[in-house]
């Protein structure tokens, strides 16, 4: 390895922790939690977004320009989501939790990490076909402020429809997907009769608690970002907040193995990462 | 124990043939972790790991998020994630496609380059994108080697020749060759 190398990532391995130190205590928002891999590839993109080429003049802007930390946050929570993505899942969702949650009076649904929410759409479209949804409630929560308002004014793109829209059908789908937003020519706005039963707001799994009582939690493909302590923590909060013979579902290539909440469920569907609390 | 070379192949289209060859050559004991990235359409019903274990004498599967990164195995990324290595362990990430794909070929590169450096062994075979040449430069900066496969007998040379184009390699090879050079890293 060429000698400046060896000092970019030795100055490097310094800076970030002090970057991220410096983030949770002038903000509050602590990614000191996250899995490095995966953070450092944002924290460069990050960097390389603003223009700037050391981590130390990063954390100097972002410690007095509050635009830098939006931007900051929205580079560590992008992700991509569509509409009906792992259609499994949503195929699943259909035929092995709908008929557990018809059993209840009334469901409280956490979708824990929606980011711009299409998978929260997904849900809602799944619930309402297999007429549920008017007993169902569902929590959508995320870190990031501008995905929940895109989450909630329910906007995606046009151009993604015909994608969404064979998605849907691959998931069990069987009405006109068309039927489900309006569209102008460059968006796609879902139904407001669709968003009837969303609740959004704003919640850090790193730091929040969680005062309510869910028979289904969904959180797909947000604790990779986490490294196994802060996981482990998320899993406990998830567990606390789940009723007896609640169920978790988490995204398809994630799993219980190496939690410390494993033996606490009973995986219901194998291949989709479903799992139902024990009493 | 970490492993002392990490090998990580790359390819896109033509991909598969291509993996086959350099599957077959794998002695039984191969002592070395490999780690394929294929591009894939997500949500594909694929069945591409059980065709390509058919082909190969080591245990050959798809990582989860936290699967360990064991000696003597074949790693092949899951559609629809990014595969990232740290302290021997897989991370996984749904960022946004990199160059049009996920997984990418290039996030792997770039991880290896950063978790192994001078350990890790880098090859690009056939592709239609640039994806890998980034990859490549991170891991020669790191002090690995890079091989690709020669273009002008790739069934898609676009990304060995961005590779070439991008950086430095240790060496340009036919698909035979790379698959006898992977196969003959274990000392």
């Amino acid at each position: 390895m060429d000698a400046a190398l060896a000092e970019q990532h030795q100055l490097e391995a310094i800076e970030v922790d002090l970057l991220l130190t410096a983030v949770a205590k002038r903000y509050g928002y602590d990614f000191r939690g996250y899995a490095r891999a995966s953070l450092m590839r944002r924290i460069r993109r990050a960097l390389q977004l603003e223009g700037l080429s050391t981590l130390s003049a990063l954390q100097e802007r972002l410690l007095r320009d509050r635009s830098c930390l939006r931007r900051f946050i929205d580079a560590l929570c992008v992700n991509t989501t569509s509409m009906f993505r792992d259609p499994d899942f949503f195929a699943s969702l259909r035929r092995d939790i709908v008929p557990l949650l018809r059993t209840y009076p009334f469901v409280r649904i956490w979708h824990a990490g929606c980011s711009t929410g299409e998978e929260v759409y997904s849900v809602a479209i799944v619930l309402e076909e297999e007429g549920i949804y008017d007993r169902c409630r569902i929590y959508a929560t995320d870190l990031s402020d501008s995905m929940l308002d895109r989450a909630s004014q329910g906007i995606v793109p046009l151009r993604s429809m015909q994608e969404y829209t064979a998605a849907y059908h691959k998931a069990g789908g069987r009405e006109a997907f068309s039927s489900y937003y309006v569209s102008d020519r460059t968006n796609a706005v879902f139904r407001s009769s669709l968003r009837r039963n969303m609740v959004f707001s704003q919640h850090n799994l790193v730091c929040d608690g969680m005062f309510n009582e869910f028979q289904l939690v969904i959180c797909r493909n947000v604790m990779i970002y986490f490294d196994d302590a802060l996981r482990d923590r998320v899993h406990d909060l998830i567990y606390g907040s789940l009723s007896g013979f609640g169920m978790l579902a988490l995204g398809k290539k994630e799993s219980l193995d190496f939690t410390r909440v494993a033996e606490r469920y009973r995986e219901l569907t194998a291949g989709v990462r479903l799992y139902r609390r024990l009493a | 124990m970490t492993p002392r070379r990490v090998v990580a192949v790359g390819a896109s289209l033509g991909g598969f043939a291509a993996f086959e060859t350099v599957l077959k050559a794998l002695p039984k004991g191969y002592d070395l972790p490999v780690i394929l990235v294929q591009h894939r359409r997500q949500d594909t019903e694929s069945r591409l790991c059980d065709l390509l274990q058919r082909h190969c004498a080591l245990p050959l599967s798809e990582p989860e998020d936290r699967t360990p990164l064991e000696p003597g195995r074949v790693y092949l990324a899951p559609p629809g994630y990014h595969v990232l290595v740290d302290r021997d362990v897989f991370f996984l990430s749904v960022d946004p496609p990199v160059n049009s794909a996920r997984p990418s070929i290039d996030v792997l590169f770039d991880s290896l380059a950063d978790a192994y450096g001078e350990r890790c062994v880098a090859v690009v075979l056939t592709g239609a994108s640039d994806d890998g040449a980034e990859g490549a430069r991170a891991i020669k900066r790191a002090g690995g080697r890079v091989f690709v496969q020669n273009p002008d007998s790739a069934q898609a040379p676009t990304a060995p020749r961005a590779v070439l184009a991008r950086t430095e390699v240790d060496g340009v090879l036919e698909l035979p060759a790379i698959a006898e050079l992977i196969a003959g890293l274990q000392d």
